[in-house]
């Protein structure tokens, strides 16, 4: 239908300079491009690129006993894991731990070996506090004086497998797994694993409370985008009034609301729909409600500015066709307001994934999510390469997430209705 | 003309780095900091003429570490609790301390004087009850367990430690066997156990401040509770007694993270702190038991009967192994998450 | 009103016509309270026919439309489709099928999708509906297109799936608003014949909107005028053009040159009327009122003609030439006529033996059967 496209001219003469031209242009706009991005880019490397990826060195690093028992470890490498190792480690080892002694390399080792096996704390605080040994004593007999373990081949096994530069220690037991003595990796006993029953219920509460905004949002953003602007805007506020005050203050408010003594069961039972007041705080139905509460916005504002878009002709042409008004809504305008429905979800999903002040502090201990053990491990255990694994994990769940999502939803919806 | 502006300018700003005599000293807020500053940070401005700018914290290490790390310490002297200590001490994070000036060891209770850090306070993790609720009076952790004898719910504080230690009292271990238990996967496993005997009746806390809210309020019929807390609300006419039998006791250290600035005036408030008339009339602020052997003596009697330290509330009391905590506390409190979020 | 009459031609005994399908009777329609869009609309609408609705932008077109479609309730009156009144009737039930401005074909759905949509909702065998699909596709030339989705096709393609999907379900009546208003020049005059077209192929009746006159001249059976809410005419695209029933109608359609005066007398259909400048024409009487009133005499520039010796005195008036437009095929002078500086003459170049160049004053004959006595506009 349209017109042949314009050729170049074809001459030779004329395309070299030509296209060197067409080049020089399209650098000098590539150059422009790439000035006016470069302060976003220095920032998200700052700000995303450069934490994230710390972040993931930190969950496998293990320098503790790599960088403070160096010689010790080379010898070790030589020894069969059968008996004892020869002298030349147990001297290795005296020196390396007496020189440790009083620095912050000494906890370091310490604390590195504990997880590993809890008591060889004390073992190595123990050992380094009497070191140096005596002009004279062989290193083994002195060693083994100062502590009979020293004498067990298990505990030298361990400092080899601490000694290695990285670790799966952390990352595995993100995922309720530890290295058995072995060497092979096992699941940890039904009593101490913990982490994947968390992961799933994160996963599960974050669904429900995605479902939860989207069942609430939805005719909320219709009436928004079906209301008159000034009522819209009105309403809209009520919507944003949230964001205007701090989690703790609505969490503080929800606490004063839901308590056995609070609003709802004072009212709840006035209007005789209970005797007894029932439990709302410090179990999931307290949480679900502020975290609802709290992500509304999230979901209302990308299913209105959808809804806002959507021409009301849509449904006059449906009904014009033939189709009732209900049915037309179903059939044509829910499905137009997908690419709304699916990034509103997507966000509060991702958000509430991170969730963590709100469950911590109206919820009980079987409410917490995976955030919550990350800020445990970060403040109070200060375990650092466990508070790091728990946030890979977390972190590869949202990106196998957010795949599955462009894979079947995001994409389709998405460009089907652009 | 121009030059002089420019040395007073100097002169202006190196005041404000150097010759400023503030120190800044960080608690866990609440009641206690009150008392602190009743009893020692406004007497000791008054002395010495030095500022003290208090701080709150949660006692989370990580904050210390990250100071330290990064050369960037702003705080001069910080309340810790013992396992805290422990560990800060062997990782570097705290300042060796020099007791030539703060005073002679032999004044102090032998637990306070440590490497890192000077005891300034004994408290304690008690059980305690709404007498007004509670027609019998509940005697010990058995009790606590007797969910026939006192029905309602009870509170325990959120994680291993205490809570552990707890479940073998009321299973019949004695205190002074309760670590060697503790130890072994068995003794472990024996805590757990009994814990889940009375899972469904346990309502965790997690902040001191709320057991006595929630036992005023008639929430719970009993709770562990920091002993202080129990003392603030009788004041406010709350009718909650202590059981002191089987309660654990330990102390609260002074420490000044490596690398403060103002590490003189820091020793300085420290040695203050320490003296027997401040301690004692702290301990009349909030019934925490003092750490210098002559505060007692100078105190009132009726005072004095209240705190952990008074003999009569010792039996039965005992220290918590800090060792232990440190050796183990990772390890158990993964355990106890994993026990609790079933 | 006189348009009223003309515009109506409107009797109870016309419900029972039954080569009207659809007519409004007495329909007023008002949004605010306070002024009404819509004044008592009378409008029958034949079976079979093409009748647009013309008029300048805000006139009320939309709105009739609506109320027949059902989206828009009227205020009062009553209209019947098929000799059913539907004012009450839901627009899913009126089985009327619809062409949008933006054609609102549904974005989320490919063509063949929006083709089936109609018949699914009416619960059609799946075979039947195959073929609909198939036969309306094949009607708008756009066999192979089942997959695109809307946004794939270009906007003439649009504009006629939008078509084959409001004529895939057979309806009776077919309702258009400014469906080619979106289309550049080439496209939306090949796509008024088409629709023409596909109009006479079919035999179904439709309603087109539009505020193109040319568009309306094109394609009409009939054109219903509408101004202000009112219709002012509706006729056939001839009539229109040659008898405006008023100045609106004559300056709405076509060119038109418009000399200001007043009547002298009137007599035989003939009015006798004095220009501003104290030359006499006489003109056909049109709706001008009767001696002494106000009125204009328009003709259309292709009726203007350079005098002959034997003009006589009244239909003959002095013309100065300001411009000469040479447009190939023919040519167009202004010319100052009488004080109007905008008067124009359209003539074939053939028809011409010399042509008057600017500056020049020749004499022009405005002939009496050409020339049209109307009331001047309300607001003139
Ligand atoms: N839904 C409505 N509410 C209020 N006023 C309306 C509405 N629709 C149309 N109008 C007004 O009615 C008048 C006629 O509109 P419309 O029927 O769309 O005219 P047209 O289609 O001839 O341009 C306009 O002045 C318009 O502002
Ligand atoms: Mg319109």
């Amino acid at each position: 239908m349209t017109a042949a496209s314009d050729t170049l001219d074809p001459s030779p003469a004329r395309a070299v300079p030509l296209k060197r031209q067409l080049r020089r242009a399209e650098r000098r706009k590539n150059l422009l491009f790439m000035a006016l991005i470069l302060p976003l880019a220095v920032f998200v490397l700052a700000s995303f690129v450069l934490p994230i990826g710390s972040l993931l060195q930190r969950s496998i690093a293990n320098p503790e006993v790599h960088d403070n028992l160096p010689e010790t470890l080379e010898l070790l490498d030589d020894w069969s894991g059968e008996g004892l190792p020869d002298e030349a480690a147990f001297v290795a080892l005296a020196r390396e731990l007496g020189a440790a002694r009083g620095t912050p390399a000494i906890a370091d080792i310490a604390k590195r070996l504990n997880r590993e096996q809890p008591g060889l704390r004390s073992l190595v605080m123990r050992s380094a506090r009497a070191l140096p040994l005596a002009e004279g004593t062989p290193a083994q007999d002195g060693l083994i004086g100062i502590d009979e373990r020293w004498r067990d081949p298990v505990i030298w096994e361990t400092i080899k497998r601490a000694g290695s530069p990285t670790t799966g220690f952390y990352l595995l037991g993100a995922i309720d797994r530890t290295i058995a003595d072995g060497g092979e990796i096992v699941k940890l006993p039904k009593e101490e694993a913990i982490y994947l029953d968390v992961l799933v219920r994160t996963f599960e509460m974050s669904v429900i409370v995605t479902v939860a905004c989207l069942l609430l949002g939805f005719p909320l953003a219709y009436l928004m985008a079906t209301l008159p602007v000034r009522h819209a805007n009105t309403l809209m506020i009520l919507v944003l009034l949230p964001f205007w005050t701090s989690v703790l203050v609505r969490v503080a408010a929800w606490i004063v609301i839901l308590q056995n003594e609070g609003l709802v069961n004072k009212l709840l039972m006035w209007l005789g729909a209970t005797d007894a007041p029932i439990r709302l705080l410090f179990n999931r139905t307290g949480v679900y409600i502020a975290m609802v509460h709290i992500l509304l916005p999230f979901m209302v504002l990308p299913l209105y500015s959808v809804m806002k878009g959507i021409s009301p002709v849509y449904m006059r042409a449906a009904v014009s066709l033939g189709c009732p008004p209900f049915s037309s809504f179903w059939k044509i305008y829910f499905p137009l307001t997908m690419p709304g429905i699916a990034a509103g979800s997507l966000l509060v999903f991702i958000v509430c994934m991170g969730f963590y002040i709100t469950p911590a502090l109206l919820g009980g201990p079987g409410d917490q999510m995976i955030s919550y053990f990350i800020a445990f491990y970060t403040n109070q255990a200060v375990n650092w390469g466990m508070a790091a694994a728990l946030s890979a994990v977390l972190l590869a769940a949202t990106l196998v997430l957010y795949a599955l999502y462009t894979r079947y939803l995001g994409g389709n919806a998405v460009n089907k209705i652009r | 003309m121009k030059t002089r502006l420019l040395v007073t300018l100097i002169a202006a700003i190196a005041g404000m780095s150097f010759a400023h005599a503030d120190v800044t000293v960080i608690s866990f807020g609440g009641a206690a900091q009150a008392g602190q500053k009743k009893a020692y940070y406004d007497p000791f401005s008054a002395e010495s003429g030095i500022k003290v700018i208090p701080g709150e914290y949660n006692g989370e290490m990580a904050r210390i570490t990250a100071m330290v790390q990064a050369g960037n310490v702003t705080w001069d002297v910080v309340e810790v609790e013992s396992p805290e200590l422990v560990r800060g001490c062997e990782e570097g994070l705290f300042e060796k301390l020099d007791y030539s000036k703060i005073g002679n060891k032999a004044d102090f209770v032998p637990e306070a004087v440590t490497d890192c850090g000077i005891g300034t306070f004994v408290w304690s993790t008690a059980l305690a009850y709404n007498a007004d609720t509670l027609k019998e009076a509940p005697t010990s952790w058995a009790d606590f367990w007797n969910v026939e004898k006192f029905p309602g719910k009870r509170g325990l504080r959120k994680g291993a430690k205490y809570t552990l230690e707890f479940a073998l009292l009321a299973d019949g271990v004695a205190p002074k066997d309760i670590y060697k238990v503790l130890e072994t996967p068995e003794g472990v496993a024996r805590a757990f156990a009994k814990l889940d005997q009375i899972k469904p009746h346990i309502v965790w806390w997690e902040a001191g401040a709320q057991p006595p809210q929630l036992l005023a309020s008639g929430d719970l019929v009993m709770s562990s509770v920091y002993n202080g807390r129990i003392a603030a609300a009788r004041k406010e006419g709350r009718n909650l007694e202590i059981v002191w039998n089987g309660s654990i006791y330990d102390f609260d250290y002074w420490a000044i993270p490596k690398g403060s600035p103002n590490l003189a005036d820091a020793y300085k408030y420290i040695e203050f702190a320490s003296r027997p008339a401040p301690q004692a009339q702290f301990s009349a602020e909030v019934p925490y038991g003092p750490t210098n052997n002559a505060a007692v003596g100078t105190m009132d009697p009726a005072v004095a009967a209240t705190l952990p330290t008074s003999p009569a509330n010792l039996v039965g009391a005992f220290a918590t192994d800090t060792e232990f905590w440190v050796e183990y506390g990772e390890d158990l409190e993964q355990r106890f998450n994993a026990w609790a979020s079933r | 009103m006189p348009t009223q009459a003309l515009a109506g031609g409107h009797t109870a005994a016309a419900h029972e016509n039954a080569d009207v399908l659809v007519s409004f009777s007495h329909v007023q329609k008002t949004y605010d309270g306070d002024t009404l869009i819509v004044k008592d609309l009378n409008l029958d609408i034949r079976r079979g026919e093409f009748l647009t609705l013309l008029g300048p932008s805000g006139s009320g077109k939309t709105t009739c439309l609506m109320m027949l479609a059902g989206f828009e309730t009227p205020t009062s009156g009553e209209i019947r489709l098929a000799g059913q009144v539907i004012n009450k009737l839901p627009p899913y039930k009126r089985n009327i099928g619809m062409v949008f401005q933006n054609y609102a074909l549904f974005p989320h759905m490919t063509v063949l999708e929006n083709l089936r949509f109609p018949l699914a909702v009416r619960k059609h065998p799946a075979a039947e509906i195959d073929a609909k699909v198939k036969r309306a596709l094949g009607m708008v030339q756009l066999g192979g297109f089942e997959n695109r989705y809307p946004q794939q096709l270009s906007g003439g393609q649009q504009q006629r799936i939008a078509l084959a999907r409001a004529l895939v379900f057979d309806p009776q009546l077919v309702l258009m608003d400014e469906p080619l208003g979106a289309l550049d020049k080439q496209l939306r005059e090949h796509m008024q014949l088409e629709i023409k077209h596909i109009h006479q192929s079919l035999g179904v009746t439709f309603v087109f909107v539009t505020h193109d006159q040319g568009e309306a001249l094109t394609m009409s059976d009939r054109i219903a005028v509408f101004n202000h809410g009112v219709i002012q005419q509706i006729d056939t695209p001839a009539t229109l053009y040659e008898h405006p029933a008023n100045a609106f109608v004559a300056n709405f359609i076509g060119e038109n040159n418009a000399l200001a005066g007043h009547v002298m007398a009137t007599a035989n259909d003939i009015s006798t009327v004095s220009l501003g400048d104290g030359n006499v024409l006489a003109a056909r009487t049109g709706d001008a009122g009767g001696p002494g009133s106000p009125v204009i005499v328009s003709i259309r520039p292709e009726r203007v003609r350079l005098a002959k010796p034997d003009t006589p005195p009244h239909s003959r008036l002095a013309a100065r030439v300001i411009e000469q437009i040479y447009l190939g095929d023919h040519i167009r002078l202004r010319m100052q006529v009488s004080g109007c500086e905008n008067f124009t003459m359209k003539t074939p170049i053939s028809k011409l033996d010399r042509c008057p160049n600017a500056g020049e004053t020749v004499d022009i004959e405005l002939s009496p059967e050409h020339l049209l006595a109307l009331a001047p506009p309300p607001s003139a």
